[in-house]
């Protein structure tokens, strides 16, 4: 059975199922524009956004990020980025359902550390427990500790995010047993969430048996946004592919591919 | 004469009104705006109904960039 014909490999995160298995965010790009093209180029069908303090003296005619990310095409993913306590994440996600017309899929962060950008744990999963409890569906972020994980999967998350390193750093997956132990106890998709910076991060996270991969600064912040989109895209596909197909076994000495018989020298 | 913080800020209202005619007012009422008012959300169909009162802590918010 090849590729082609095989069923469609598909993400099911609580019964959405998305094709791609990239996900993106909407933050640093120059414009709106760039952000709608770039969203475009990655083949992302879950785009994540902030909730913020409405700018009292906006011109009304000013673009508004929903325009470009409509949520007929896209599924949105608010975010709780910036919280610093299971409160504030809370009141977050409520003011987004509100923004959304009760949409209830949500990314909950809470952070513990404005140098690191490192998860708070203990807030994470007091927020956590209170929006399953108020009918949230909860994509949650959280470090590579396989017991965080656990713990926020029996809370009822309905998706496990680890970052593979901090917010925005680009240093790829840092801890790539942790991120394979949080793959192999985990009921629900594990997304990567926070720390690929190349193509190739995103494809090594894939290869760990990761569902997905979320980014948004690796594809913002390149010096072509588009074509980094595009990049990735592939590079998630690839890592998915490579994934299924499943890895040779690896050898401490040499195999040669060529016949040892039939040398004529 | 009603104060009242809206996003922080204090502003003064000459006249008690709904949380709809702020909105108006603020020219945000066609935009993708959610309210909290002293702490709780209040949801769109009820913007009309909304009395705004001289003390209230109102927080405004949209979708904004970010990831």
């Amino acid at each position: 059975m090849n590729v082609a014909t095989s069923p469609p490999d598909c993400l099911i995160v609580h019964g959405h199922i998305f094709t791609s298995r990239l996900l993106v965010g909407t933050g640093h790009y120059a414009d709106l524009e760039q952000t709608r093209a770039a969203i475009e180029a990655s083949g992302a069908e879950v785009v994540t956004f902030a909730v913020r303090r409405s700018n009292l003296g906006q011109d009304a005619a000013q673009p508004n990020l929903l325009e470009v990310i409509p949520p007929e095409r896209y599924t949105l993913l608010p975010n709780t980025a910036g919280c610093y306590t299971a409160e504030d994440a809370v009141r977050t996600c409520l003011l987004a359902r509100e923004l959304l017309d009760g949409h209830d899929l949500v990314k909950l962060e809470v952070l513990g550390d404005p140098r690191t950008l490192y998860p708070d744990i203990g807030e994470t999963l007091k927020a956590a427990e209170r929006l399953v409890r108020e009918g949230f569906q909860v994509m949650v972020y959280t470090s590579d500790d396989p017991l965080a994980a656990r713990k926020l999967e029996d809370l009822g998350c309905v998706a496990i995010m680890p970052l593979g390193a901090p917010i925005g750093s680009g240093l790829g997956i840092r801890n790539p047993y942790n991120i394979g132990l949080i793959v192999e106890n985990a009921r629900v998709p594990v997304i990567v969430d926070a720390g690929v910076g190349t193509p190739s991060d995103a494809t090594f996270a894939m290869e760990l048996g990761c569902a997905g991969v979320l980014m948004n600064t690796a594809i913002a912040k390149a010096r072509d946004p588009l074509l980094m989109a595009a990049a990735m895209r592939k590079a998630v596909q690839a890592g998915r592919e490579g994934y299924l197909a499943g890895r040779m076994p690896r050898r401490s000495l040499g195999d040669a591919s060529s016949p040892l018989g039939g040398l004529f020298y | 004469m009603i104060e009242l913080h809206i996003n922080g800020e204090a502003h003064r209202l000459p006249q008690p009104c709904t949380l709809g005619e702020l909105l108006q007012r603020l020219d945000l009422q066609q935009r993708r705006v959610a309210a909290e008012l002293n702490g709780w959300v209040i949801p769109r169909s009820q913007h009309g109904a909304c009395v705004l009162a001289d003390g209230d802590r109102l927080e405004l918010v949209h979708a904004i960039g970010g990831g």
